[in-house]
């Protein structure tokens, strides 16, 4: 991905006069959003056919946080979530294909069609999953950058968790050794509002999550998570901090989720109208298009055409993931053990 | 050809729903990402949004159009460029026919049901009676949910020191609509919602049945009590014994648990050979609705810490149940759920339907297999068992857990230690396979117990 060039051009200017370079990411960054929301609408839809079983937890409305965050890592950065993980891993640059196809259960799925929606890997991409316990994601993040650490090869980890996990006791017992041992490691926090349906306020006793280091001193931000440009601006500064050894660092993205928590949602715990709301006056890709049209960065027929590729790629993986086989059944005793 | 629309599934056991309202009108222009329909089912809503450009052509049901079945399709869209015309030729399906509730076991449906409306007395006691319910005794029917429900309903209204904590229980009434209508009954003081912390709002409990109150933890899934298992084990279990009998735990730690439907290795497993295990514990596993009311609310009043696994494919599924002012049964009993001569098959939760189902495949076929629901696994009733066997002389056990020092092994082991020369046949277990459990359709079919392995596993036990 171009986003080692993106590295260094912030390295090297400084703040100000990066605004031109700034926006010249946009239309990628555009395209990268859209990408994942044509996607997750569609695995929506193919999960309403009976395509997809189980789980589905679509990222809808949450796009700009990931894309944002890796426009701002480097090659070798890793990466990590939980089970709402579509979006990071086209963001990371998995194949759609394998990516749709897991979510079908097929061979040609990521992990073989047995990992499903929630658990998929790529050792190439460096993406590390996929977890299905809440919480569990941190500590393995925090795991992932000992070992940057030990090893003293510059990269750093970004471990992404919700609002609601942000309240199981590992993730504490995580921060204080992150910062005990100056451990490389971004914690970005997705704060959609809810756990399941569960409002922050209701479960969190402090709810401002991006303090919730204070105590063992590691440093956290509040970042407009609707605006690609401010979390790639905030990424390129919580990178900076890692790489330069001054351990972990939080990042709160206040960002929504449109869609139930799973497909299937009481949505009792919310109103209709506040969803429209966010969705009108926040929507990420909107806003990006806004922008673009705004500093005449692209024209209509350039929207068109961006609109088009991406519908090929996912009518594509829809296509791949109905077409593949299911995987062998010798597959079921296999990679228990190697 | 005009794209049609399909109505969509919302979980794996929804069959039908309703069309709330369309957000379009015939003749619209839509883009992909729009909204188009608001749909429904009893448990869930959600926005329906478009996946392709065009035109609405055609709506084929109205808002309000209830009892629509899945992938019937429900509007046709019109390509760029695709005439008007394209659409002739296209019947409009009726709304299918809401089912009728005896059909519809799912889950996310009875989900809905007003609990209370179960109550519809009928005569006759099912199949094997209970020795704790009286001659003449009615029945009524409710699924394994409302029984789960009533148990703990009972005993908040017998006792104040009963109190419900867990993850959704409140506001949500449960993420599987076990605690429906709890909180609207006994308030927040004694249903209490908790954060996303198993391992503290575990201990939290074990602190407060120390102190004497009579918590239920619910589990979102056992698959999360993993989070939690240090309380259950070191603290609740341990402390009777550590106290010198000083310091009881009565706490019901309770919840799904079990291969759930496609959600793949990290929320499908079966615990019940793993708490089995732990002296100071009792382990209670029903199957139906009335060894689900009668043992919860034995677990309830028990001074003793309760591991209570539930399953969830069996929460929608109807049973019936004694109506009486106050059924408990005994706990540690395992009951006979279908006599026969032929074989013992001994299982437990979700493994006795399965159980059942192959003792009728085996009566077809001129074997009549006795099937044993333990209900209790700690403590596990081998009397029943023992004496089962010292009849048929052969013995099946049937659980979804893995094979290693699984229930069934035990089974096994305590047959061969007290009735060994009962046997004319080594006792065979059928179980999980031993793997994680996958997600795909094929490979998740191939790592559970079917009925059919049963029947392959009881003509084996008789040499047939
Ligand atoms: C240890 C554990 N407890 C409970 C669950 C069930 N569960 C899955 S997601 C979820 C809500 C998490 O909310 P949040 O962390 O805010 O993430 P979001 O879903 O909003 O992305 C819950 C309770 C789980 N998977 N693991
Ligand atoms: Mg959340």
């Amino acid at each position: 991905m171009a986003a080692a060039s993106a590295k260094k051009s912030a390295k090297a200017a400084p703040k100000k006069a990066q605004s031109k370079s700034r926006l010249q990411d946009l239309p990628k960054l555009y395209r990268e959003m859209l990408l994942i929301r044509r996607f997750e609408e569609r695995a929506g839809q193919m999960y309403g056919m009976g395509l997809i079983g189980g789980f589905c937890h679509l990222y809808i409305g949450q796009e700009a946080v990931v894309v944002g965050m890796q426009a701002a890592a480097r090659e070798g950065d890793q990466m990590i979530t939980g089970y709402r993980d579509h979006g990071h891993m086209l963001a990371m640059g998995m194949d759609p294909n394998g990516v749709m196809a897991e979510l079908t259960g097929r061979a040609g799925g990521l992990s073989k069609g047995k990992g499903g929606s929630m658990h998929m890997f790529s050792v190439e991409k460096n993406f590390y999953g996929g977890h299905g316990i809440v919480g569990a994601q941190v500590s393995l993040g925090t795991g992932l950058a000992f070992a940057n650490a030990y090893r003293n090869n510059g990269a750093v980890t970004m471990a992404y968790f919700g609002d609601g996990a942000s309240n199981q006791g590992q993730v504490y017992e995580s921060f204080n050794m992150a910062e005990l041992w100056r451990l490389p490691i971004v914690y970005v926090i997705e704060n959609n509002h809810y756990a399941m349906g569960t409002s922050v306020e209701r479960s969190s006793a402090m709810p401002d999550l991006h303090r919730r280091g204070e105590s063992f001193a590691i440093p956290g931000r509040k970042v407009d998570g609707m605006d690609v440009l401010t979390v790639r601006e905030a990424a390129l500064e919580a990178l900076e901090h890692c790489r330069s050894g001054k351990g972990p660092i939080i990042l709160e993205m206040m960002t929504y989720r449109y869609r139930g928590h799973s497909m299937s949602d009481p949505a009792k715990y919310r109103t209709t109208e506040e969803v429209k709301k966010v969705r009108a006056e926040q929507d990420p890709i909107d806003k990006a298009r806004a922008h673009l049209l705004a500093e005449n960065l692209i024209d209509e027929a350039g929207l068109k055409e961006i609109d088009r590729e991406v519908k090929a790629i996912v009518a594509e993986a829809a296509e791949f993931a109905q077409s593949s086989p299911e995987p062998d059944p010798a597959e079921l005793y296999t990679d228990i053990l190697r | 050809m005009p794209i049609q629309l399909l109505m969509p599934a919302l979980s794996p056991t929804m069959e039908e729903g309703k069309l709330v309202k369309w957000m379009v009108t015939e003749g619209s222009k839509i883009q992909a990402g729009d909204i188009i329909a608001e749909i429904e089912t009893d448990k869930a809503t959600m926005e329906y949004e478009s996946v392709d450009d065009g035109t609405v052509g055609r709506l084929l049901f109205p808002d309000g159009a209830e009892g629509i079945k899945i992938n019937t399709p429900i509007a046709l869209i019109l390509e760029e460029g695709e005439a008007t015309s394209e659409l002739d030729g296209f019947e409009v399906a009726a709304p299918a026919e809401k089912s009728p509730e005896a059909e519809t076991p799912a889950p996310e449906r009875a989900a809905a049901k007003p609990v209370q409306a179960a109550a519809k007395p009928k005569a006759a006691a099912p199949s094997a009676v209970e020795p704790e319910v009286p001659e003449g005794t009615k029945f009524t029917s409710m699924t394994v949910r409302e029984a789960l429900r009533d148990a703990m309903a009972e005993e908040m209204r017998r006792d104040k020191d009963v109190f419900l904590m867990g993850e959704e229980v409140a506001q949500y009434e449960g993420a599987y609509k076990i605690s429906q209508g709890l909180l609207a009954e006994f308030g927040d003081r004694r249903v209490v919602d908790t954060p996303i912390t198993e391992h503290g709002f575990a201990g939290i409990g074990v602190g407060a049945a120390l102190a004497g109150l009579r918590p239920i933890v619910e589990f979102m899934t056992f698959n999360f009590a993993m989070q939690a298992i240090d309380h259950i084990l070191n603290s609740a279990a341990k402390t009777l014994y550590m106290s010198g009998g000083q310091l009881g735990t009565p706490i019901v730690f309770r919840g799904p648990n079990g291969a759930a439907a496609r959600v793949a290795a990290q929320h499908s497993q079966c615990y019940a050979a793993w708490y089995s295990q732990v002296p100071g514990l009792i382990v209670v596993a029903p199957y139906d609705a009335a060894s689900a009311k009668g043992l919860l609310k034995a677990a309830i009043r028990s001074p003793n810490p309760v591991v209570f696994l539930e399953n969830e494919k069996l929460y929608g599924r109807s049973f019936d149940v004694p109506v009486m002012d106050d059924f408990v049964l005994p706990i540690g009993k395992a009951r006979i759920v279908r006599p026969g001569n032929d074989a013992t098959i001994v299982s437990f939760s979700i493994g006795v339907a399965k159980s059942l189902e192959a003792a009728d495949l085996l009566a077809a076929e001129g074997i009549e297999a006795e099937v044993i629901d333990l209900r209790t696994l700690r403590p596990l009733d081998m009397e029943t068992v023992l004496a089962s066997v010292r009849r048929t002389n052969r013995c099946v056990s049937v659980e979804e857990g893995w094979p290693q020092s699984g229930i069934g092994a035990e089974i096994a082991a305590s047959i061969m230690e007290h009735g060994f020369d009962d046997l004319d046949a080594p006792v065979i277990r059928v179980c999980g396979k031993d793997v994680p459990m996958p997600y795909a359709a094929n490979l998740e079919k191939l790592a559970l117990p079917h009925p059919e392995d049963i029947v392959a596993a009881v003509k084996a036990v008789c040499y047939r």
